[in-house]
């Protein structure tokens, strides 16, 4: 019961994560019908920045804790947006139109770029951050055994609901959102309209690739632990979680990314931590062959 | 004569959306049958579902074989249709293979034959004088065709390079190699200039009268209509509001009403 | 043209606003990453500055700009107005000319370097890659489905190899035919099911499944070893003879009755991969101008078209999929063969993205195009670790580049299967 409670408060843990990750893939694949391979990168890239921030604030004596949190937020979302910007207008704008294969294979690229620049400059060897505060909430104690919630824990879904809650808000209630939505609906209308696509485009790569920053910070705070290649896997693992909630809805990536991890953390728990991967690339196909508009997606008719 | 093709109390809906609507009609045997409607009216839809591309929600679809049999479509695979039906068609944002050439496009349509010769590429291997045979009858039937529809001297031109009258051509001759009983049309005239419209008409009559082909087509240039078709079928709103020879359609009131609009007409069909 | 007009009225100015522009951004994206550094110092990480580097990447780009502008003005003006290619005979007779000249000097090369272990390794894994890039070419460049986890068929033509040679005394002769069936399978049992996908969600299954074989591996330790691998996998022989000082059997220098060298395992060896990738070569070449072949570009080209004239794309798609996953069996049974030894290591995921930048690189469809590309990609990192290091780097960046350029790849310019009129190739 107490360790079913503890995996219960990791796998959300680390579906906030996933789901933070699926709502760029899902808001892109919406907006210009591309899986945007290079996401993964862009939320290691994030990673990296809270690191970087990390260090910076403990090099310069910046003290308190939450201080130091608000400069990782701050720089990781500012910088990554840029990275999620750059690779827009470079990898995929100039392909508006092009053969379908195209951009994929040119985000394939953009991917292994990102993750030999990152490797090339930062360095091949794992990067380590000391805990930024220990303990937490204890919930349930057995003789032997304590449900914690961590304190870092508890932040991460915190944070990943505040963040999720302020984005529901600008998608459903701002301009930009309305746009947003209407450039997902036909992109040529919207146009008709008046409304800028290109830029709504960018701003959609921008948001996603600041989501990903968050959930990039999370995992540092939450592990401690990133190097150049944790993008791959995340990335897959994300991809599948917007899938799984319907490629295309933005509630559908939110439940996709928790239900992924709930299941990764009660696979590794119950069943067996190696072949946790394996369990989520089942799921993705599982769902690709019985249900792919996802559990709330909507049905997509083949247009002839 | 028994017709070729029944349509009956056809239905497609996607979503909360009715595109066809309890559709009926009949497609006669060796004529030329145009469908023409406004936009929206589902026509396009409809050769969808005749061609296997969608699977009606209600309804049948039921082919007359010669010997008097019935084969319900709607029961076939999307690729059988136009392998065993033999109904082929084109489409209205012409589709061709546009990087390979028009020669080339022609035998795509003859794969299926070809590829039964070729024994699962293994008699193709070796060379064998049966798959030899096989590929010059296939070259020859597109050699005919593309000499009965002009096109012999683009035939080693990739099609995507092709004017748009001629695209349309080839997209035409490419589906005659698939050797149908039914061919259908999706708007053949868009795009055309009034020569290739007037070519267009001389090919059509001339495959109805000459190899003996049912035609199916979807119009909005009405000279093509008029001037071809011995039958005109009416849609609007996924349903048929009229049908006959094209020159009664012309005066029926139901049918001006829908392309001239009246106050009633939502209403109506609401 | 309004372009042409502008740039005519004050280009200078107008650059230079370009190239700050892009300066200024690139600085910022590059000041994290190249301007600092995080390095560990006594157990914990500290930050370093990189302002040299970050100056070169200013001026870099600042200059890069300038001159990738000018040259891009400079080549629109000059272009006369871009006809669509039509095929002439001029151009496949030069590459014939080409293809001739490739083929003669892989088969000389050993008569000028029999001593010169380091060229024939390199040129023999040269062999794989160019093996490998023509089997992922039928599957990518043919036929238009993206796989990313070709590799896993590499890895199941590997292991089969090592598994039957090692636990059941097979050969390698007999090893080979039933591990291209074995990858063949492998790929339709996965095809089969994701061929309905959309191309990218092929994409992304066929990256699962390439991980999804590589953790198993990992994990099954009793069945491939795990991380440890397999070793001890026998070599090749020559019809029976093999390649040792002393065997059992006759041995490949008393049968010939030359003096033993080690190196003529290594020459064989490289002319084994030269000969299975020829017979690959006439294999794609051929079924290319059969139905197969043609279907599969014409699903490429236009699925919905496809199925209107009664094609079974599910059909074509696995056709393609099982024939290119067969030819990285045996890429798979030759590699083990090689090494002599496998592990997981040397099938992950960045295998399959070198395959697949040696066929886009390459150009899609163009078998020439995919033996330069194996070539650069191969014999870059030999000149140098900077260039092995750079390698992935500039291939990621070349992959970006090639799509925005030319989308159908390098030296892809198709030669049509069929002509009518072959006399006169040129169609007006």
């Amino acid at each position: 019961m107490g360790y079913a409670l503890q995996q219960l408060i990791n796998g959300l843990t680390l579906g906030a994560m996933y789901g933070l990750i699926a709502i760029g893939y899902t808001m892109v694949y919406g907006i210009i019908g591309m899986i945007n391979f290079a996401h993964g990168e862009i939320y290691m890239i994030g990673a990296f920045l809270s690191v970087l921030t990390y260090v910076l604030c403990t090099a310069l004596g910046i003290g308190p804790t939450p201080l130091v949190l608000l400069a990782m937020l701050f720089v990781s979302v500012a910088f990554t947006a840029l990275y999620g910007w750059a690779v827009e207008r470079i990898a995929y704008r100039p392909l508006r139109g092009a053969p379908r294969l195209a951009p994929l294979i040119s985000a394939i690229g953009m991917s292994i770029f990102l993750q030999n620049y990152v490797q090339l400059t930062q360095g091949a060897r794992i990067k380590s951050v000391p805990p930024l505060w220990q303990g937490g909430v204890t919930l349930w104690s057995a003789d032997d055994f304590r449900v914690t919630f961590g304190w870092a824990q508890l932040t991460v879904v915190v944070v990943t609901l505040i963040v999720m809650a302020g984005f529901a808000w600008m998608i459903t209630r701002t301009s930009f959102g309305r746009q947003q939505r209407a450039c997902e609906q036909d992109p040529k209308m919207a146009a008709l309209l008046g409304i800028d696509v290109d830029r709504t485009i960018s701003l959609t790569f921008i948001l996603g690739a600041a989501l990903a920053a968050v959930a990039g910070m999370m995992a540092v705070l939450q592990y401690g632990v990133i190097d150049f290649s944790i993008g791959f896997i995340a990335g897959i693992k994300a991809f599948t979680a917007a899938v799984l909630g319907g490629i295309g809805s933005i509630p559908g990536a939110m439940l996709g990314g928790l239900l992924i991890g709930l299941v990764e953390a009660f696979w590794s728990a119950y069943l067996s931590p190696e072949y946790k991967d394996v369990a989520t690339f089942s799921i993705l196909v599982l769902v690709l062959l019985f249900r792919p508009t996802g559990l709330l997606g909507k049905p997509d008719v083949e247009k002839v | 004569m028994t017709p070729l093709l029944t349509v009956d109390r056809l239905v497609m809906r996607f979503g909360g959306i009715t595109a066809i609507d309890g559709l009926s009609l009949q497609v006669p045997r060796g004529a030329i049958t145009a469908v023409i409607g406004p936009n929206g009216a589902g026509k396009t839809t409809l050769f969808n579902c005749l061609t296997g591309f969608y699977r009606p929600s209600a309804g049948r679809i039921l082919l007359h074989e010669d010997d008097g049999s019935e084969r319900d479509l709607t029961r076939l695979k999307g690729h059988r249709i136009a392998r065993e039906a033999r109904i082929v068609r084109t489409f209205q944002n012409i589709r061709l293979f546009g990087g390979m050439t028009v020669l080339e496009n022609l035998l795509v349509a003859q794969h299926h034959a070809l590829a039964q010769a070729s024994r699962f590429a293994l008699a193709g291997l070796l060379h064998t004088p049966g798959y030899r045979r096989a590929e010059r009858e296939a070259l020859e039937f597109a050699r005919r065709w593309l000499a009965e529809l002009g096109l012999t001297a683009v035939a080693d031109t990739p099609a995507g390079a092709l004017p748009y009258g001629t695209q349309r051509r080839v997209e035409i001759a490419r589906a005659l190699c698939a050797r149908p009983r039914l061919l259908c049309l999706d708007e053949p005239a868009a795009g055309l200039n009034p020569r290739e419209s007037a070519e267009l008409n001389v090919l059509l009559t001339a495959l109805r009268d000459e190899h003996g082909l049912t035609l199916l087509f979807i119009e909005h240039d009405m000279s093509v209509v008029m001037n071809v078709s011995d039958h005109v079928v009416v849609m609007n709103f996924g349903r048929k509001i009229a049908e006959g020879p094209p020159e009664a359609m012309r005066r029926d009131p139901e049918v001006i009403r829908a392309y001239l609009g009246e106050e009633d007409e939502e209403a109506a069909d609401a | 043209m309004t372009a042409a007009v502008i740039s005519a009225s004050s280009p200078l100015a107008l650059r230079l606003r370009d190239a700050l522009a892009v300066t200024v951004l690139g600085g910022l994206l590059a000041l994290p990453f190249i301007g600092l550094v995080t390095v560990e110092e006594g157990g914990a990480l500290t930050v370093r500055t990189r302002w040299g580097a970050w100056g070169a990447t200013l001026a870099a780009l600042f200059f890069g700009r300038l001159l990738l502008r000018a040259a891009l003005d400079a080549w629109r003006s000059r272009r006369p107005a871009r006809k669509r290619a039509v095929f002439s005979s001029g151009d496949a007779v030069l590459r014939r000319a080409a293809g001739t000249s490739l083929l003669a000097a892989a088969l000389l090369l050993p008569v000028f370097f029999a001593d010169n272990r380091y060229v024939i390794d390199t040129a023999t894994t040269l062999g794989i890659y160019v093996m490998l890039g023509w089997g992922l070419n039928v599957v990518v460049g043919l036929a238009g489905l993206l796989d990313l986890g070709y590799v896993a068929f590499y890895a199941v033509g590997a292991y089969t190899y090592a598994l039957l040679s090692t636990q059941f005394g097979w050969s390698f002769w007999e090893a080979l035919p039933a591990a291209g069936a074995l990858a063949a399978l492998f790929g339709i049992l996965l095809g089969y099911p994701v061929l309905r996908l959309r191309g990218d969600y092929l994409a992304i299954v066929t990256l699962g499944f390439g991980e999804i074989i590589r953790i198993v591996l990992l994990n099954w330790t009793s069945f491939s070893g795990g991380p440890n691998g397999i070793g001890g996998i026998p070599r090749p022989s020559f019809f029976g003879l093999a390649f040792a000082r002393s065997a059992e059997g006759r041995t490949f220098h008393e049968f010939f009755g030359l003096e033993f060298s080690p190196m003529h395992r290594f020459i064989f060896l490289y002319y084994l991969i030269v000969v299975l990738a020829l017979l690959t070569h006439a294999l794609i070449s051929r079924l290319r101008v059969l139905p197969t072949g043609r279907a599969w570009e014409a699903l490429r080209e236009d699925e919905i078209a496809c199925k209107a004239l009664g094609l079974n794309t599910t059909t074509v798609k696995l056709s393609a999929f099982a024939t290119g996953a067969m030819l990285a069996g045996f890429a798979g049974v030759f590699f083990a063969a090689r090494q002599g030894f496998i592990s997981p290591e040397s099938f992950t995921f960045s295998e399959s993205a070198t395959i697949l930048a040696i066929v886009v690189l390459g150009g899609m469809g163009s078998q020439l195009g995919v033996v330069l590309a194996a070539a650069v990609l191969v014999v870059l990192p030999e000149l140098g670790r900077q260039f092995a290091d750079y390698r992935m780097l500039v291939f990621g960046a070349a992959m970006v580049t090639i799509m925005a350029v030319k989308p159908t790849g390098l030296l892809a310019r198709r030669e049509p299967t069929v002509r009518l009129n072959p006399e006169r190739s040129a169609a007006p």
